[in-house]
């Protein structure tokens, strides 16, 4: 018999039931709950009269409509206000445990999921939450639903699910100096599309994956999504037990030592087979900026925007006419040469202690360009606090960056943090999609490091010859 | 749920590939707690011109694409947030069925959820289609799920696949979670099997 993949074996310790036609009852391990995609899930229980099965498998915070300025004030927005406070309602209703906002355990869910051992090797986790593929890092099977699906796991704790394809993409080597696991990702997606991953699991292999720190892995595994598969996985080791020791949520003692036990046999086998591989060479990635309306869009910073007059493909034509259009950008112009008005660092694609000590390296003791208007935006309470201890705030702060409350902010724009239209900003977010961050506004993504020195200089550098 | 079992309809073409959930409804209607009342916001930006007008060359702004059931789209279609008011606002602006070379699986999964039909059918049937939707006013088409086909007015059948579980809940409108609950014994003696092979999942995580 062949052997299985990582992916493999979680999932076949996760079937309930499966039927002849491959259709899986699969059962869910943990779920977390964010204030915008569960309102209406918990509606639809409350009307059939159903009860969550497994309260203490879920856990649920608001993030996506907080203001990330002081917190003791009321937020402003009444409507934000209300959905917060359903979220609220209805954990005190069924039994869920909940880091309201006075919780110094708040932040973007992708973030507090990990921080507080909620995220383990091996579980199924979902959020109605497409970057729930974040979770993969650890070498969980970790994706996205609707909100139907939040309230069929809440009654039944299982999803009713098609076995997807396994995708191996390997990365061998080093990166270059500063370059980090956002611009492996990047080129990874401008390698194979946004819907290079649709139907399939991808499992991240290679030394240079290996090399990654548990925040790294946790970038990487986020923007899968946006490759168009539904998750990624990186098995885990040493580097993963360490994370995740002394956490809250992790089981203590006798039962850790059982439980790594268990984890370390999640590794492919040696003759497993996946049904695509895709490989790429750590040192051939330069740091990358996306230049258009897709995570597809990107590029080397070393490169030129591309020009649509040299395309023969009906399709990517328009496309990026299309996207050109929108970004305001013309044909064959210096990604360095870009010059840009705002800069976010945050998201729970870059928002992790790991990612606001690296940004603040390189801010320490340089000033924010004075056409710039930069914030950080701490991916949860905690990380904000460490960061506080470590003096990280102070640098940021003289260096002419706005410190934040925990939140997804500008990530996707639906609290105050907003784009103005027309408005350029360097983004360690996920998506630079039309409007994203604020109608008309104009995104590049980017890696912390990549961000901090476009903040500093007003336009995009290569910050591998950056001093 | 309702049933989908066999529709005619108006067809609406939106000849764009990779259209992402922010297009089909941007965030500030994701404040709503409510499934209903999302039409508002369905392609909000997309809808008007720089200057807040509505702009009379986008094609849910055309009066003959008004009573539209049926969208026919391109590849991708779908892609970006996990939102189900992507769904919602579809639905609620009257579609019952979207048509496209490929779709984002998340929004595939989460029409099925909403009595919406996605078809999956090849890129040069999709092309050929959206020549005749645009050239032709009141350009209608058939879908049968039964017979899983989609037919033409030039009396073209096309075939698409679909997975037959979702196919049958889907024709019959039933509720899933309440089939699901029918292997709770099932699902109990899974819990029960797991709780001796990794016990760590099954700790509280009260705090
Ligand atoms: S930070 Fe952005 S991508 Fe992440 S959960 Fe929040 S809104 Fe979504």
């Amino acid at each position: 018999m062949a052997g299985k993949t990582l992916f493999d074996k979680i999932w076949d310790a996760h079937v309930v039931r499966a039927e002849a036609d491959g259709t899986t009852l699969l059962y869910i391990d943990r779920q977390l709950v964010h204030e915008v995609t569960s309102p209406q899930a918990f509606e639809g229980l409350k009307l059939a009269g159903r009860t969550p099965r497994r309260p203490a498998a879920t856990l649920a915070v608001p993030d996506h409509n907080v203001p990330t300025t002081d917190r003791k004030l009321p937020i402003a927005d009444q409507i934000s206000a209300k959905q917060i406070r359903t979220l609220e309602d209805n954990c005190r209703d069924f039994g869920i445990t909940y880091f309201g906002m006075d919780d110094i355990r708040q932040g973007v869910v992708h973030v507090i999921g990990p921080e507080q051992g909620f995220t383990l090797p091996g579980t199924t986790i979902v959020c109605g939450d497409s970057h729930t593929s974040t979770h993969g890092a650890f070498g969980a099977l970790a994706f996205g639903i609707g909100t139907s699906e939040v309230e069929h796991v809440l009654a039944t704790q299982c999803l009713v699910q098609k076995r997807p394809k396994t995708m191996e993409i390997r990365v061998e080597g080093t990166l270059s100096d500063r370059c980090s696991a956002k611009d492996i990702i990047l080129a990874i997606i401008g390698k194979i599309g946004t819907a290079g991953g649709t139907g399939y699991v991808i499992e991240y292999t290679g030394s240079a994956i290996r090399a990654l720190s548990m925040e790294g892995r946790m970038t990487l595994c986020n923007m899968s999504i946006e490759g168009g598969a539904r998750a990624g996985l990186v098995a885990p080791d040493e580097k993963t037990i360490a994370y995740l020791k002394e956490r809250p949520l992790v089981p203590k003692k006798d039962m850790f030592e059982q439980a790594v036990q268990a984890w370390q046999r999640l590794t492919t086998d040696l003759d497993a087979k996946y049904d695509a591989t895709v490989s790429l060479q750590a040192e051939d990635i330069a740091p990358q900026v996306s230049w258009g309306t897709s995570p597809g869009m990107v590029l080397g910073v070393d490169q030129k925007i591309p020009d649509p007059r040299t395309m023969s493909d009906a399709n990517t034509k328009s496309a990026t006419e299309r996207a050109l259009t929108y970004m305001g950008l013309s044909p064959n112009t210096p990604i360095t040469d870009i010059a840009i008005d705002r800069v976010f660092i945050g998201s729970c694609t870059n928002s992790r202690i790991e990612d606001l000590r690296l940004a603040a390296s390189l801010a320490k003791g340089k000033r924010v360009a004075k056409s710039v208007h930069a914030m950080v935006v701490p991916g949860s309470g905690l990380v904000k606090q460490q960061a506080e201890a470590e003096g990280l705030d102070h640098v940021f702060r003289e260096a002419g960056f706005e410190w934040r409350e925990a939140g997804c902010s500008m990530c996707l724009a639906m609290n105050a943090d907003v784009l103005q239209p027309g408005e350029r900003c360097a983004s360690t977010s996920n998506r630079n999609f039309e409007g994203r961050q604020g109608a008309g506004g104009r995104t590049h993504l980017v890696s912390p490091a990549m961000a901090v020195a476009a903040a500093i200089e007003g336009h995009f550098v290569d910050i591998r010859h950056w001093s | 749920m309702e049933p989908f079992t066999l529709l005619t309809g108006l067809v609406a073409p939106l000849d764009l590939i990779n259209v992402d959930t922010d297009q089909i409804i941007p965030k500030q209607f994701l404040k709503t707690i409510k499934r209903t009342g999302l039409r508002e916001g369905l392609f909000f930006d997309w809808r008007k011109k720089k200057d807040g007008s509505p702009d009379p060359e986008f094609f849910l702004n055309q009066p003959r694409y008004q009573s539209a059931l049926i969208l026919l789209t391109r590849d991708n279609f779908g892609c970006g947030s996990s939102r189900e008011h992507a769904p919602w606002a579809l639905l609620d602006q009257g579609f019952r069925c979207i048509i496209a070379p490929s779709f984002a699986d998340i929004f595939y999964n989460n029409c099925f959820q909403n009595g919406i039909l996605p078809v999956v059918l090849k890129a040069d049937e999709v092309l050929a289609l959206m020549k005749h939707a645009v050239g032709t006013e009141g350009y209608r088409l058939t879908v049968d799920l039964g017979s899983q086909t989609v037919t033409s007015p030039e009396k073209t059948t096309y075939r698409f696949e679909i997975d037959p579980f979702r196919k049958d809940c889907l024709y019959r409108g039933l509720d899933s979670i309440g089939l699901t609950l029918q292997h709770e014994p099932e699902i109990t003696a899974y819990e029960s099997r797991r709780k001796t092979d990794a016990p760590w999942l099954f700790s509280d995580i009260h705090s």
